[in-house]
């Protein structure tokens, strides 16, 4: 198993196709893009694992809010550091693609915006997620007095069973009734 | 329950594994034993299982693990729901089918629960040893009855669809690729087994088959994915503009298909036949140029008008001849004319309903308000930006508009002086109709003045004169928009509802030129009717003096020679039609050049130069760079689309001036979007989903064939130009058509299907389904809102088993409404 260093084996190539919602073409150009990152000695290993820092720095991700959420999510390394190889990145590229169902989407975007990995939505990890997409600079930020009235607003919205967080079914129902959600929840290489 | 059908799953897990530990021989025993037997130890082990069931709960698995394995029995149920139809004679094959799968299932178990790899390749080991000890004791398949045979086929089958949902599953590659490979292992040892019994080879071939269409079919998915043109400049576009101003584009490139569709219907069945088979040019009077415009005809300035060579050709009405059947394949020529019209009507209609049902099956419900801070929350931000600028921008975009919402929900009870509100509105309403009705009659009276030019002879009258008709409509098109926003000012709406106040006012603008265009036009049509009836009357009187020249001395029919440019024409009222369409298009993509390159490209120009040397900063002052205006090139698209419409049966010539303008359009704005444009600050979509786009679309579309259908269906065709001359009506050629070309039992039964007395019903029947459908839909509404109520009040000790299955009853109850929805 793992990827050789310069050739994808055919029949790799085929199973990728399969286990993912990725064409033949996009495999083979997320796979030039990967070994782009590595550096000469890790070319001929098979199975490296890149470090977040790295995948940090290709430009579809550069400026995504959940960057660091993302590369842990998809990362199957023990040490939960967010370190990919190329199988979590093929993994990650048929989750944003423009084929991927609105289940697996939602799924991810479920755990994406789980900042503490609970299972759920709590206040904390939505108090997290709006001031990731209120951006860094103070002056972008909202009050205390907003947050408390968005989140809120939030749950009173989503939270059917009224338990104070938003579980995986919750958020999916609310998630299926938007129109934008499957055309902004994608990434392109 | 559900927790005890787990535990019941479990034991059944711990049996076969027991079963397996015990060897062959008392496999077979203890199947032989019967479900009491397995009851009883299930029983037992229930008590076991409780309590490594809560000691796991205790060990604080949180919702999530709950939540995978309810999927997980889900699946699980699913397959067993099918073994469990069979009847217990290939059990000894479920059996092993089953280990398979259990061992799967508990790999996955203990993936999720992150024992580490290390456990999954000593799984992995052990279910190899077993698969190899079970190889050992295979069976014969052909000591296998018929039923087991089919049993394992249905085996077979299933690990096939599990195959093809993999992708779909949201486990990490690692994992899909062992359930791949596992699956295709079995599938492969047991289709060559099931390939040894009777029917093999037909089953074989059908296995070989459906291998090769499934590698034919992925193949051609990547074939099409890589035939979409310009993907690689809408990607950039993307990434630097966000995905709204994106969409315009994606949208363009769809017209784009759409018209090449067209272009390639009329270009073939029409144009080409007509050229080819057709009589040539210059040997009737229809196709030959009229003496007297003989000099004049090949000049520019008439070719860029669309007259001299270009009107006597296929590009238009005029050309073509009503011979019935031409050349040697007898294409039927008018038949062929009238049903490619028709068919670029109903094509059209049918890829946008198509459309519009595949973007309301994948949003769902989009019209739903209630989750408006939800939305904002989890779908606003756009994944496919990739450039600094444009995402510091769209941060700013989501605080304002999260601080906007935060506001209103505030501010909704206050309400303060909406009597001037309210009359401010009413002022600005009727200032907007003041302009509509304005340039309806701008237009009107310049349609009528240019109808006298043409009666005193078009050469006396300056390029503006000839020419007002379109600098008119298309100088309206532009500046009045921005009279409908200044006015809209007055109105203090929220920024979204006055977007939809606005790109209203513009469709009634646009809609309302285009059909005062069209009354002036039929003004003009039946002015050529008129003029057509005198020119018949003069062409009788040139005939006999024609004859009476040359006939003095034999009063038997001669042969009359004469050259087909002196035959006096009628004023073909169709090829006029079609020239004024072409000429429409033509100043309108013009206008919209012009404007590009002025109002964009040299802004810019002028803003990046000037301020240097300017006293305020232009670039984020007055001026600046413009935003690229989404909404109003969509309608310049979608109105531009409407004309072809209306003018494509006059002129087939239309669609392929069509395609050609969306192909530079799309490099030109392009271009321009990507030089000189930014991202726009505030991003406010005129409604959440595309089909706000589809369905203005589907009304031009409706509102542009009426008048089309108008003139085929009233107006008789010229007496000497076109496909349809000498008929009474142009559709009489489908009546021709099933005369003579059809046997004579199908014209009968085409007019017994025409019968009023058969039609009247069946419009009645129609009505009724829409009526019963409409009434279902609203029962689903109401039983989606029940079932919410009930959800909300449902006490907290039976909220796990809801929280999992009612929202997804909820769904289904969504989708089901969607569908019915959607269908009336």
């Amino acid at each position: 198993m793992g990827t050789t260093a310069s050739q994808l084996g055919k029949d790799l190539l085929s199973e990728y196709q399969e286990l993912t919602f990725l064409t033949k073409q996009e495999i083979l150009l997320a796979h030039k893009r990967f070994t782009e990152l590595l550096t000469k000695d890790e070319k001929d290993l098979p199975n490296t694992r890149v470090p977040a820092e790295r995948i940090l720095t290709l430009p579809e991700l550069k400026s995504n809010p959940f960057r660091k959420r993302i590369c842990h999510v998809f990362s199957t390394s023990e040490q939960k550091d967010g370190s990919l190889t190329f199988e979590d990145f093929l993994d990650l590229l048929s989750a944003f693609s423009d084929s991927a169902t609105l289940e697996i989407k939602s799924h991810y975007a479920f755990r994406i915006f789980d900042f503490d990995d609970d299972g759920t939505l709590d206040c904390g990890d939505l108090e997290k997620l709006v001031n990731c997409l209120t951006g860094e600079t103070d002056e972008t930020r909202l009050t205390t007095e907003e947050m408390r009235q968005l989140i809120n607003n939030i749950l009173e919205e989503s939270d059917i069973d009224k338990d104070g967080t938003v579980n995986l079914s919750e958020f999916q129902h609310v998630i299926s009734r938007s129109p934008d959600f499957v055309s902004s929840f994608k990434i392109v290489l | 329950e559900r927790e005890r059908e787990g535990e019941r799953e479990r034991e059944r897990e711990r049996e076969e594994r027991e079963r397996e530990g015990e060897g062959e021989g008392e496999r077979g025993e203890r199947e032989r034993e019967g479900e009491r037997g397995r009851e009883r130890e299930r029983e037992r082990e229930r008590g076991r299982e409780g309590e490594r069931e809560r000691e796991r709960e205790r060990e604080g698995e949180g919702e999530r693990g709950r939540e995978r394995e309810g999927e997980r029995e889900r699946e699980r149920e699913r397959e067993r729901e099918g073994e469990r139809e069979r009847g217990r004679e290939g059990e000894r094959e479920r059996g092993r089918e089953r280990e398979g799968e259990k061992e799967r299932g508990r790999e996955k178990e203990r993936g999720r629960e992150r024992e580490g790899e290390r456990e999954r390749e000593r799984e992995i080991e052990r279910e190899r040893e077993r698969e190899r000890e079970s190889e050992e004791s295979e069976v014969r398949p052909e000591s296998l009855s018929p039923e087991e045979l089919e049993m394992l086929k249905e085996a077979v089958y299933e690990r096939k669809k599990l195959v093809q949902g993999l992708r779909g599953k949201p486990w990490p590659m690692k994992e899909k690729l062992v359930t791949l490979r596992e699956s295709q292992e079995f599938v492969e040892k047991y289709e060559g087994a099931l390939g040894k019994g009777k029917g093999r080879k037909i089953y074989a071939y059908k296995v070989m088959m459906s291998k090769k269409w499934m590698k034919f079919q992925r193949d051609f998915e990547n074939f099409k994915t890589a035939c979409i043109p310009w993907e690689m400049k809408i990607k950039e576009i993307e990434s630097h503009f966000g995905s709204s101003v994106a969409s315009y584009f994606i949208f363009l490139r769809w017209m784009y298909g759409i018209n090449m569709i067209l272009f390639c219907l009329t270009f073939g069945l029409v144009m080409v036949p007509e050229a080819l088979m057709g009589r040539p040019y210059g040997t009737i009077p229809r196709k030959t140029v009229p003496r007297a415009e003989a000099a004049s005809a090949m000049d520019f300035a008439v070719l860029w008008d669309f007259g001299g060579y270009a009107q006597y050709s296929v590009l238009f009405y005029g050309y073509y001849n009503n011979q019935r059947a031409i050349g040697w394949l007898k294409f039927r020529m008018p038949l062929s004319y009238f049903l490619v019209g028709v068919g670029t009507v109903a094509y059209s209609y049918m890829v946008v309903i198509r459309t519009m049902a595949r973007n309301a099956n994948e949003s769902g419900v989009g019209d739903d308000n209630s989750f408006n801070f939800s939305w904002k929350m989890f779908t606003s931000w756009d994944y496919l930006i990739g450039n600094p600028e444009t995402a510091d921008n769209k941060f700013a975009s989501i605080t304002t508009s999260f601080k906007e919402a935060i506001l209103e929900e505030q501010e909704s009870c206050k309400d303060d002086n909406i009597h001037l509100t309210r009359f401010l509105r009413v002022l600005a309403n009727f200032l907007v109709l003041c302009c509509l009705a304005g340039s309806g009659y701008l237009i009107y009276f310049v349609v009528r003045r240019s109808q006298k030019f043409a009666l005193e002879g078009l050469e006396t009258h300056t390029w503006w004169e000839r020419n007002e008709v379109n600098m008119v409509m298309s100088l309206l098109g532009m500046f009045c928009p921005m009279l409908f926003d200044v006015i809209s000012a007055l109105e203090n709406y929220h920024p979204r509802v006055a977007l939809q106040w606005q790109l209203g006012r513009i469709f009634a603008l646009f809609l309302g030129n285009l059909y005062t265009f069209i009354i002036a036009l039929m003004d003009e049509i039946n002015l050529k009717r008129e003029e057509e009836k005198i020119i018949k009357f003069n062409i009788t009187m040139w005939e006999a003096s024609l004859y009476n020249a040359t006939g003095s001395e034999n009063s038997t029919a001669l042969p009359v020679t004469f050259h087909p440019a002196d035959v006096p024409r009628g004023p073909c009222w169709e090829t006029m039609v079609g020239q004024e369409f072409v000429r429409l298009i033509i100043s309108d993509t013009m206008t919209t050049y012009i404007t590009l390159l002025i109002g964009d490209f040299l802004r810019a120009v002028l803003v990046r130069f000037l301020n240097y040397c300017w006293c305020w900063d232009l670039e984020a002052g007055f001026p600046s760079y413009s935003e690229f205006d989404v909404s109003g090139n969509v309608l310049g698209l979608i109105f531009n689309q409407g004309m072809i419409w209306m003018g494509a049966f006059y002129a087939p010539c239309l669609p392929a001036l069509n395609v050609l303008r969306l192909h530079v359009s799309m490099y030109l704005q392009c271009w321009a979007v990507m030089c000189c444009n930014v991202p726009q600050e505030r991003v406010f979509k005129a409604s959440g989903s595309n089909n706000f786009y589809m369905a203005m679309l589907l009304v031009i579309l409706f509102l542009s064939t009426l008048p089309a259908i108008y003139t085929i269906v009233t107006i008789p065709p010229s007496f000497d130009c076109g496909p349809f001359s000498g008929k009474k009506r142009m559709f009489d050629v489908i009546q021709e058509t099933l005369e003579s070309d059809f046997p004579a039992w199908f014209s009968k039964v085409f007019s017994y299907a025409s019968n009023p007395g058969l039609v009247l019903p069946f419009i009645l029947l129609m009505v009724l389904a829409i009526y019963y459908l409409q009434s279902t839909s609203k029962s689903y509404k109401e039983a989606n809102v029940d079932l919410k109520k009930k959800l909300q009040t449902v006490p907290e000790t039976r909220l796990s088993f809801f929280s999992h299955l009612a929202p997804l009853l909820l769904l289904l109850c969504a989708f089901g409404y969607t569908g019915i929805k959607f269908a009336v």
